[in-house]
């Protein structure tokens, strides 16, 4: 899911690697998941995959699931924080990691990740055949695919963008790499990490709820949560169930948010880098409670100490950790070799590529897939262009009125949080009973869930907007249409781009699952690049998948490079003052 | 804190620094750097904005390392930071996540005290500096002297041999540094701190005559060292004497001349075009003309006084009296700026007229603006982007310095109304009037 680190974060967006780049790293991510998934599919047929538990429609049971989807979440975020602290510092360390780690970070933020949600349960069910775990793995992987490419990023560009009087102070107190990784590189990294984290929650939900119930092939997996709930409702045509499952959902994250991330978020305020004070500083009455009672403290006490000393040892890493002595021009030789090791990698993956499509797929295929490609793009680029018409002067009017945004913004930040898929059955019933054309009707669920980012991006965009500005125009009695040209939509610009750009990535992402619906026996199909690529998970037909997923990934990343990219440049030029 | 006092604590010999261009070619900014710093003295390092002063200071706590030569600590050649040797930065470089007193403690982390050691030495350190009471503020709480109180606070609990300050008072308003410039003399001249010797950074003339034993100035492009004043006047010294403003007006006429003499050079070099413009915006040459024209200066005023007087450091006083003696509005010499006969009517002069004389001057004295009127004159459309003086003036100049002297012709121009610019299309484009 394209959300991009930096352009969330409001910072200056660089032009981080050349296209060959690019190109390069959907090759390999390409051929690992085809490697994979072809290996595991010699595995699939004497798989059974466990004894599953028979999901159950009682509202009483929906508590349960819940639990069970959130756990999901958490070891999800745990993994993405491991992967995020191991990967983005290697390859901000290193040179020459960061050459190969990038761009291949860079392509993986646009893959589609239910694409190949059908792969990864085919592998991790093929890991532990007989045991539900590789199932609940699986599930726990497509979480973490949604979140942690956003999270290494950010921490990428924090561990990048150190200022250089904290880089010069830790060196000169010659704090050892352990030290400094604690003491600068996380808490200047942190507001950001929570930041892309909160904002990657909305498609974990959405993941989460997809990836419990799937069927690639003959394998057919129903894990207990709120996913598999709503995929049983679907099947036995139960609205009502279908309601408590919505019910279920929003409480779940009403909870989460209030116990996880509003305390976070009033936590990490301390690492905020401009030494002023803040307006408003984030309040959570959960972590007000753990710093005012007494007996919470003193238990946390000793664990605080703990964490405080193991972050002033000085343990030593592997010197290629160590900051500033690494970035200096080292030998040609190795860097030559490097790069030949690299080229030959590709060269071979190429290789394997091409002999696999060649002897499975055909150009109709391609052709195929291209014009279903087509059709997305025309849907999610009249979709954009719909919420934009529509959210744009909403987001303006509620921007302007302080008071208003307050209690709105925190609206449609849950709304962009809350998983659209759960509301797809309402709209499907009503297609159903309504006998509506697929191919036109279909097309809004795309967007159901991504449209708030537009939303409440104009909704801050609207709120920052200098009042000094407001005034003057309104002192000049600039009128209605000019005040929009001249004043408020050059104001709010950069906000509604990056709030575009998650909301169309987030459309692709999503047409996997709208495209191609179902009600109880009813099919149906609005076709597409996602209703295809959905067609070929039901089949467990790889090659076609894989073709889908490259199409897909081809077609975000040519609207990010050719549209939004271009866009956002000119959009940090021209509101720029200096 | 005693000891032989020929011994040179730190000791830097034949240093240079040379830095690559974008396109690769090397950048000297540092050349043949002798320097000693002796024991127990404070020694000034003066210069401009990129005269290297702050690179300089960088290598001798072994935070940079040089290009060429040695820098060699206590007898031992020095290989990066190194126990004995602390810095106090300009913009303080506190952990806002860190508490005054975690602030503080950050500074023995390397030495893996006890743990009661190290907040017996951190509170030390504190109690020494003036922050008790302090101790659980977060940064963004202090004000900016108390900040930097902290900053000294860190670098002084390492008990340093050596302490190096970049500039340690420059981002303090005025009232607040001299409070805390008399606190350090008065720890410095009660030797309470446990520091051997002091190596400052400044661009603030007063300041180094105020503090410092030796003052070495430097020169730019590239950085060395172009006079060496030495400062004996008996402590706690005062601004009135007359022999603290003989000193201060001695490195005023140095920095002067070697403003003067780098002017004239390269005047001569590829027709003047690829001289550099310093930053300098027409409001202020205005503003620095008038103030000159008008008693009690009547025409002529030492750079020493208006600097107090207008409260102007080297860095922001030097770059307007630097635009005025290239425009020939007015003339530097010997540490004073005197208005020439034509300073002297712009100063009187309307909107129109000063627009008029200005046009005039720019096209005699700056070749640069001349030299893209004539481009644009010549060349279809009348028309030329940004790129292509740029990368004529990137031949010869360091990519800052080339932006900057175009920024300043484009700004310049645009007041004369010799030519136009758009910057979104970054495009010069000649005004039909003008031609």
């Amino acid at each position: 899911m394209e959300h991009h680190a930096e352009v969330l974060r409001g910072g200056v967006w660089h032009q981080r690697a050349a296209g060959w780049r690019d190109l390069a790293a959907i090759l390999l991510v390409l051929t690992i998941i085809i490697l994979v998934g072809a290996g595991a599919r010699q595995m699939v047929a004497p798989l059974v995959a466990g004894e599953q538990p028979e999901i159950s429609l009682s509202p009483m049971a929906l508590p349960a699931y819940a639990l069970r989807t959130t756990l999901r979440m958490v070891a999800a975020l745990v993994a993405s924080l491991i992967f995020t602290f191991t990967y983005a510092t290697l390859a901000a360390k290193s040179r020459r990691a960061e050459l190969v780690l990038i761009p291949l970070l860079d392509v993986l933020q646009s893959v589609p990740v239910l694409g190949y949600l059908s792969f990864t349960v085919v592998f991790f069910v093929a890991l532990f055949p007989g045991n539900v775990l590789g199932a609940e793995l699986a599930a726990i992987f497509a979480i973490f695919t949604s979140q942690a490419w956003n999270m290494a990023f950010s921490f990428f560009q924090s561990l990048r963008t150190t200022p250089r009087d904290l880089d010069e102070a830790s060196r000169s107190f010659r704090f050892s790499g352990w030290q400094r990784f604690w003491r600068l590189d996380v808490p200047f990294a942190m507001p950001g990490l929570i930041w892309n984290t909160m904002m990657s929650m909305s498609g974990g939900w959405f993941f989460v709820v997809a990836s419990e119930a799937i069927s690639v092939g003959d394998l057919h997996i129903a894990l207990p949560g709120i996913g598999s709930y709503v995929a049983r409702a679907i099947e036995e045509q139960n609205l009502v169930a279908v309601g408590w499952a919505i019910l279920a959902m929003t409480i779940t994250i009403l909870i989460y948010d209030q116990l996880l991330f509003r305390p976070l978020v009033a936590w990490a305020d301390k690492f905020r880098y401009e030494q002023t004070a803040a307006q408003a500083v984030p309040r959570s009455w959960v972590l007000d409670l753990f710093r005012r009672t007494k007996l919470v403290r003193g238990a946390a006490a000793p664990i605080g100490t703990m964490m405080q000393a193991a972050a002033r040892a000085r343990l030593s890493l592997p010197s290629y950790f160590r900051a500033g002595d690494d970035r200096v021009p080292s030998s040609r030789l190795l860097d030559v070799a490097w790069f030949g090791l690299i080229l030959v990698g590709l060269a071979y993956t190429g290789w394997r590529l091409l002999q696999y499509a060649g002897t499975e797929l055909s150009w109709a295929d391609v052709a195929d897939a291209f014009g279903n490609g087509g059709l997305t793009l025309l849907r999610v680029a009249i979709l954009i262009v719909i919420a934009t018409v529509i959210w744009v002067p909403i987001g303006v009017a509620v921007g302007l009125r302080p008071s208003l945004a307050e209690k709105v913004q925190p609206v449609a930040q849950f709304l962009a949080a809350f998983p659209a898929n759960l509301l797809f059955p309402v709209v499907v019933y009503l297609i159903v009973r309504f006998d509506l054309p697929p191919k036109i009707w279909l097309s809004p669920l795309m967007i159901l869930g991504t449209q708030w980012y537009i939303l409440f991006n104009v909704i801050a965009g609207a709120s920052a907007f200098p009042t000094d500005l407001r005034e003057a125009a309104a002192s000049f009695r600039i009128p209605g249409w000019r005040w929009w040209r001249e004043v408020m939509l050059p104001g709010i610009f950069p906000y509604y781009v990056t709030g575009a750009i998650t909301a169309s990535g987030g459309a692709w992402n999503a047409s996997i699952v709208s495209e191609a619906v179902s009600w109880g026996s009813t099919r149906i199909n609005g076709s597409g690049l996602g209703a295809y690529i959905a067609q070929m998970t039901d089949a467990g037909d790889y090659p076609r998948i894989a073709l889908g997923i490259a199409v897909m990934s081809l077609f975000v990343v040519s609207v990010n490079r050719l549209l939004w990219r271009p866009l956002y440049a000119f959009a940090e030029r021209r509101t720029r003052l200096d | 804190m005693v000891g032989d006092t020929n011994s040179a604590n730190i000791d830097l010999r034949k240093v240079c620094m040379v830095f690559a261009k974008p396109s690769g070619e090397p950048l000297p900014v540092l050349a043949d750097i002798d320097m000693a710093m002796r024991n127990g003295e404070i020694l000034g390092l003066l210069g401009r904005s990129g005269s290297g002063k702050s690179t300089l200071l960088r290598i001798a706590g072994g935070l940079i390392k040089p290009t060429s030569g040695e820098v060699i600590y206590r007898g031992a050649p020095l290989t990066g930071p190194c126990e004995g040797i602390a810095v106090v930065f300009q913009t303080f470089a506190l952990f806002p996540w860190l508490t005054v007193l975690e602030n503080v403690e950050a500074g023995l982390d390397a030495l893996a005290l006890p743990r009661e050691e190290t907040r017996r030495r951190a509170q030390s350190a504190i109690d020494l500096i003036g922050l008790d009471g302090f101790q659980s503020a977060y940064p963004r709480e202090l004000s900016g002297g108390m900040r930097q109180r902290v900053g000294f606070a860190r670098a002084i609990v390492t008990r340093p041999v050596v302490l190096l300050m970049d500039e340690p008072f420059s981002a303090l308003d005025v009232l607040t540094a001299e409070t805390l410039r008399t606190d350090f003399m008065d720890l410095w001249i009660e030797r309470e701190l446990p520091t051997n010797s002091v190596l400052m950074v400044t661009h603030n003339v007063e300041e180094a005559v105020l503090m410092c034993d030796r003052v070495l100035i430097l020169a730019s492009n590239p950085g060395r060292i172009a006079a060496e004043i030495p400062v004996t006047l008996p402590r706690p010294r005062n601004r009135l004497e007359d022999e603290f403003r003989g000193i201060v007006d001695e490195i005023y006429s140095v920095l002067t001349a070697r403003t003067v003499a780098s002017i004239g050079a390269l005047a001569q070099v590829h027709g003047g075009i690829v001289q550099p413009l310093p930053r300098a915006s027409v409001n202020r040459m205005s503003g620095l003309v008038e103030k000159l024209a008008a008693p009690p200066y009547n025409g002529q005023a030492e750079l020493a006084t208006l600097a107090s007087a207008l409260a102007l450091e080297v860095d922001d006083l030097f770059p307007i009296a630097e635009a005025l003696h290239i425009l020939e509005f007015a003339e530097l010499k010997d540490g004073a700026l005197k208005l020439t006969a034509a300073g002297g009517v712009f100063a009187r002069g309307s909107t129109e007229e000063r627009k008029r004389l200005f046009r005039e001057h720019l096209l005699r004295f700056v070749p640069l603006a001349a030299h893209i009127c004539r481009v644009l004159g010549e060349r279809e459309g009348h028309s030329a982007p940004r790129m292509r003086f740029q990368i004529e003036l990137e031949d010869h100049l360091t990519g800052p310095d080339a932006q900057g002297t175009l920024r300043s012709a484009t700004a310049w121009g645009r007041y004369a109304e010799l030519f136009a610019y758009d910057d979104k299309k970054r495009l010069f484009s000649a005004i039909r009037s003008a031609g």
